[in-house]
């Protein structure tokens, strides 16, 4: 059967793969066998290889070296290119962060490949399917040329476990000078969370202008927590600074695709639903209800967010 | 310090934006063409170091006709010169091909620091910076929330969930930018004004030497093999708070099993 090429993304916490690998993995079986690639410093491919297995990797190639993380993005592609010409696999699929992305395209040049970016599904005659304008659209698209090279977009395969042998096998690093121009000399975490990652997460809760203040942003924290669900926010929460701007949703923010939307005192602008719009369900809560937001809504409620959404917290808090 | 500032012309992204069914590319003849927006963050930024390190600030545009208007703005708001790129075989060409003319027009022009957006609102790709940093050889530090020029060295803190990374390079290099990294300057009157004189040179893929085969619909890495509106969403239910919102909206999540 065909291989395929599979990088694996780390959760940065070194607690083992992120789940857009699993979904990675997945979405690689309907072109041929995946292969895993573990990038990182020494060390890193212990700590995922029995993830790697349980999803059906046949193969775990291990490329452990400091200088893999010390340079952005360009030691990755190098090796993952010397793989490709190696192996010569059918496809490579890589989680659409922006790392990921710049790796596609990086690898699609030194490969002289075509590459498609935040696709949602590959078929097994490798068409990929993307969402194009603020989600309005969708798209069918091929590569043409050389190696198809695909990242895909978190949330959009469901991940399915599938046994796999996870042969490992170690691939020489050797990064050139040409690799090396940019230096990471820091990773910083500023805001540390308890609750789910935003583009990870399966049910989210996002604030918007209607919130009215930073301090108030505890009433979508609250509903959030009751439902083990990561918080959002609109960019005009974010302007207005009632919340940091890691954490918004849309155009210019996060792309989310989780099982339950809930959008909180957010008008519904195109540039918001951008980020939202491929949600499986999505909840209103705002008190006009000519609000745009209730076009898309599978349940909306006109009311104030001050009054519905403490009360539904607390209903849901006692079901627990 | 001299510096590129890379700047495209999109649709829109507040109106309704569409494929050409003819060939399936980004239709713009009908659309309402504006400055990508996350490139006006990009000639802030530009005018920005040029204020503290002096040299000179020149727009590169890769796009048809119209997208002079997308120069001009930048030129109003104190770009100094520009270089438009426009020939028709580029029409339809994917991300690949268009870095491939971009690193050609930067080849001809001298430049300490190449600055452009995180990401364009039609495609949404965000890997220009990559692209031109394979072709070129100079280093990319992309996604910037804030850039440092201190000398040759630049420091960048690249924009992450939940924080940064902080990233060192020499110059000559290339360096996007967040819409978080700066409020860009509104044109004045004056600046409106004189942008109608600044210098504007128009080049072909030959003036570059590139050869028209290799760009355009026909020989892109990629193609959209077809595309449709997303399948409308059926009505959802609406109901309004009477003291029992709160009961309703938790009910419908009962009802979905997620409570
Ligand atoms: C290029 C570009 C990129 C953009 N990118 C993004 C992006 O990434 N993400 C994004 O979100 N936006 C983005 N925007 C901005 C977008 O156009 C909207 O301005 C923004 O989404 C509005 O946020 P909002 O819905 O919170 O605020 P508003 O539109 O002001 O809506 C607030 C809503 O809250 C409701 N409300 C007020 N008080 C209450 C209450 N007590 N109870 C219940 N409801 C209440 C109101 O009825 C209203 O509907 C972008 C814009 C541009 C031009
Ligand atoms: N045709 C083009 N002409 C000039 N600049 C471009 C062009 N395409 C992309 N860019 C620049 O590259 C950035 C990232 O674009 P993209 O990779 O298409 O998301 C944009 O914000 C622009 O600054």
């Amino acid at each position: 059967m065909a291989e395929v090429l599979v990088l694996v993304e780390v959760a940065p916490d070194g607690s083992g793969v992120r789940k857009t690998t699993l979904e990675a993995l997945t979405a690689a079986r309907a072109l041929g066998e995946p292969s895993a690639v573990v990038l990182g410093a020494a060390g890193t491919a212990a700590s995922v290889k029995d993830a790697l297995a349980e999803y059906g990797a046949a193969k775990v190639y291990v490329g452990e070296s400091d200088d893999i993380d010390a340079y952005l993005v360009a030691p990755k592609a190098e090796v993952l290119a010397q793989l490709v010409a190696d192996k010569s696999p059918a496809a490579v699929v890589i989680p659409s962060s922006s790392e990921g992305k710049e790796i596609a395209g990086r690898l699609a040049i030194k490969t002289g490949s075509g590459f498609l970016t935040d696709v949602t599904e590959i078929a097994a005659d490798g068409t990929a399917t993307q969402v194009a304008f603020a989600g309005a659209t969708i798209v069918h698209s091929k590569v043409t040329t050389g190696t198809p090279i695909y990242t895909l977009r978190g949330n959009s395969v469901t991940p399915e476990p599938a046994a796999g042998a996870a042969e490992e096998e170690a691939v020489t690093v050797s990064i050139s000078d040409a690799a090396k121009l940019t230096k990471v000399t820091d990773r910083v975490v500023e805001q540390k969370s308890d609750r789910p990652e935003l583009t990870e997460a399966s049910i989210i809760v996002s604030g918007g202008r209607g919130v009215a203040s930073a301090e108030n942003f505890s009433v979508i924290e609250g509903l959030a927590d009751s439902l083990g669900a990561a918080v959002g926010a609109s960019r005009a929460a974010v302007d207005s600074g009632f919340y940091p701007h890691s954490f918004q949703v849309g155009q210019t923010g996060k792309t989310v695709s989780p099982q339950l939307y809930i959008a909180v005192g957010i008008s519904g602008a195109i540039q918001h639903r951008a980020g939202m719009q491929t949600s499986k369900t999505i909840v209103a809560v705002n008190k006009d209800p000519e609000a745009p937001i209730f076009e898309l809504a599978d349940f909306g409620v006109v009311g104030d967010l001050n009054t519905v959404v403490p009360a539904a917290t607390e209903q849901i808090t006692a079901r627990r | 310090m001299n510096i590129v500032v890379l700047v495209k012309q999109v649709p829109d992204s507040g109106s309704e934006r569409a494929l050409d069914s003819s060939d399936n590319t980004v239709a713009r003849a009908s659309a309402d063409n504006v400055i990508n927006e996350m490139d006006e963050y990009a000639i802030e930024e530009a005018l920005t170091v040029k204020e503290s390190q002096g040299g000179e600030v020149t727009v590169l545009t890769v796009g048809p006709a119209g997208a002079t208007d997308a120069i001009r703005k930048a030129l109003s708001m104190g770009a100094d010169k520009a270089v438009h790129v426009t020939d028709d075989a580029i029409h339809g060409s994917c991300a690949v091909q268009t870095s491939a003319v971009i690193a050609a027009a930067l080849s001809q022009l001298e430049y300490d620091l190449v600055i452009c957006g995180a990401e364009s609102t039609d495609g949404q790709v965000s890997v220009m910076p990559a692209l031109l940093s394979e072709r070129l050889g100079v280093p990319h530090l992309s996604g910037a929330r804030k850039l440092t020029v201190d000398g040759s060295t630049l420091k960048v803190e690249r924009q992450t969930d939940g924080g940064f990374w902080a990233l060192e390079a020499q110059t000559p290099a290339i360096v996007s930018t967040w819409d978080t990294i700066n409020e860009p300057r509104y044109p004045s009157f004056k600046g409106i004004m004189a942008a109608k004189k600044k210098p504007v040179e128009t080049k072909s893929l030959a003036d570059l030497g590139v050869d028209a085969g290799s760009v355009g619909l026909a020989s892109a890495t990629s193609q959209v093999l077809d595309f449709a509106g997303r399948p409308p969403k059926g009505e959802g239910v609406k109901v309004t708070d009477e003291g029992d919102g709160a009961e309703k909206l938790v009910g419908y999540l009962a009802a979905q099993k997620i409570v």
